[in-house]
């Protein structure tokens, strides 16, 4: 089976989400990627580089540069002419395009597998990963959204892939791009962390989650997090949220802070593989999940844990 | 311009879903089931619009069992104008979904087309951007504000990095998130007015669509269960934690 592997990046780096993507279609055979970016071709190079990588299809246009939709399925679909499988990470660009490539192509998207049974069964997660579905395709091109916390990375050198210009039809004229507001940050990326101090609503304000949050995540060398309700309550910007509908994390180690346990939120880290829990409520949820649980009061036991660090 | 708002009868958000014992998948008997939370916000940013003097009329579609019915009667309570039901007791996947709501969007000419990102029982983020496709239309996804002028629609979106805005021609498809508004609770006048709104009942057939399922359901089983561990009783015996598990030395 040949695949295609939507490259994550941000038009001078390949992101690590792509890694683990590399891997979950390595088990299905072949590995090609598109990099689709304006000014991007470092970014090919680098893909070419990753372990276990063929051909690198590079597509580079003033149309791509944002990863609009509707510029860059089509473009996807002209590619899947010649593979079997797009596999896309489970980021909002992938959720935002494969769906799209899907119903161009006519075939169901199964998203966000967690493992590859075979070459046509995945499991993925159903009802906020309160249950796990394992799912069979039918024959015909496959279209795939990966769990990056469900599949190792891919090693970023030891590839030896070819990079290939495809041209592709540009821009759709439907949408436009017309700016982000990116949050800038020294600390490491979510999704990447390998250690996450977060905050719910406890923290009761911005105010405290700058004053006993990001100390504490600093001393650490850690990403900062946040609840639903601490995103909701305006403590902190969207793209700190991880849960169901934030993002999806699996630090090696994961502190919460004033954070209940709701589902929403567990679902998105309770493949943690150390869960630290300081909460005044001993009966909070986060308890059940947690290895290591400190009950009492954070204002009084984040000051003194960064303190003593 | 119209208001195409779809919307999904689906496990009410507060119950804990429970796996059946033969592992063929969620047991929903008994199960109180509500409107998805994100199609609720997409009926809230429709009826917003009509409040502006965008929208001129909302109209709720709902793709499921004769009880979608209810669905359909809570979003004409909240304020949506008229209602259509497309009946079928398949568990009509994304793709099959899209198909029908294309069918209706060529029928009702709608300017724009609103729906949640995803609904929280298959957890799929698929229908809108399918639709999106199938009409050859533009797709903002994951909007937390959305603001229409002329025929352009302004969408900001959540993305991974924060938020990104997009310009995109009507008509066009949005798909909702959690921070695009606060859906309103309907009045109990409005619950009443809502029974004398016109829903009309149609088939997939009618719109030549086949909603038997594509992906073959193997097994549906229980996550794996995590331990609760142990509790710690002040901050230097978590911190000994801390150094057993080699995060601080």
């Amino acid at each position: 089976m040949k695949t295609l592997v939507w490259v994550e990046h941000d038009n001078t780096s390949v992101k690590d989400a792509t890694l683990a993507v590399v891997t979950a279609a390595s088990q299905l055979g072949e590995v090609h990627l598109v990099v689709a970016g304006s000014g991007c071709a470092a970014v090919a190079d680098e893909a070419a580089k990753i372990a276990g990588v063929g051909k690198v299809h590079l597509a580079d246009s003033p149309a791509y540069e944002n990863a609009l939709a509707e510029n860059v399925a089509p473009l996807i679909v002209e590619l899947m002419g010649h593979h079997d499988a797009f596999v896309a990470p489970a980021t909002s660009n992938g959720k935002n395009i494969a769906p799209r490539v899907a119903a161009l192509l006519d075939v169901v998207q199964v998203s966000e597998i967690l493992s590859v049974e075979s070459a046509n069964t995945f499991t993925r997660p159903i009802y906020a990963g309160n249950a796990i579905a394992t799912v069979q395709a039918p024959a015909g091109k496959l279209v795939l959204t990966v769990r990056g916390t469900a599949f190792v990375k891919a090693e970023r050198t030891g590839g030896n892939g070819t990079v290939e210009a495809v041209g592709g039809a540009g821009d759709a004229g439907l949408s436009s791009f017309v700016g982000a507001e990116i949050s800038k940050s020294e600390r490491p990326e979510l999704t990447s962390a390998k250690i996450i101090v977060s905050g719910g609503r406890a923290l009761q304000n911005s105010e405290n989650f700058h004053t006993l949050i990001e100390p504490l995540a600093d001393k650490l060398g850690a990403g900062v997090g946040a609840s639903r309700a601490a995103v909701d309550a305006g403590y902190v910007p969207n793209d700190y949220q991880v849960g169901q509908t934030g993002k999806i994390v699996a630090p090696e180690i994961y502190i919460a802070v004033g954070i209940s346990g709701a589902i929403q939120h567990l679902a998105g880290m309770k493949d943690s593989k150390v869960i630290i829990a300081i909460n005044k409520d001993e009966d909070a949820p986060i308890f059940q999940v947690a290895d290591v649980g400190l009950v009492g009061d954070l204002f009084k036991i984040v000051p003194e844990l960064t303190g003593k660090l | 311009m119209k208001v195409l708002v779809p919307v999904k009868r689906v496990i009410d958000y507060n119950v804990k879903p429970r796996v059946k014992m033969d592992g063929t998948g969620v047991d929903l008997a008994n199960v109180k089931m509500s409107m998805n939370p994100f199609d609720e916000i997409a009926v809230e940013e429709a009826i917003r619009l009509k409040e502006k003097g965008v929208a001129t009329e909302i109209i709720a579609v709902s793709i499921g069992v004769q009880k979608a019915q209810e669905t359909l009667r809570t979003a004409l309570a909240m304020g949506a104008d008229r209602a259509i039901l497309v009946l079928t007791e398949d568990d009509a996947e994304p793709l099959a979904v899209a198909k029908i709501l294309k069918g209706i969007v060529d029928e009702e000419q709608p300017g724009l087309v609103i729906l949640g990102k995803q609904a929280i029982d298959d957890d799929s983020n698929q229908t809108g951007q399918m639709l999106a496709a199938l009409l050859g239309r533009p797709q903002g996804t994951f909007a937390s504000k959305v603001e229409v002028a002329g025929d352009t629609v302004t969408v900001t979106r959540e993305v991974d990095g924060g938020l990104e805005t997009v310009a995109l021609k009507t008509p066009a498809i949005v798909t909702t998130d959690l921070r695009l508004n606060e859906p309103r609770y309907a009045s109990l006048p409005n619950i009443m007015k809502a029974k004398s709104k016109p829903l009309a009942n149609k088939t997939p057939a009618d719109y030549g669509v086949d909603t038997a399922p594509r992906l073959k359901t193997l097994k549906v089983e229980e996550p794996a269960k995590r331990q609760a561990g142990v509790k710690v009783a002040d901050v230097d015996e978590l911190i000994g934690k801390l150094k057993v598990l080699g995060v601080v030395a």
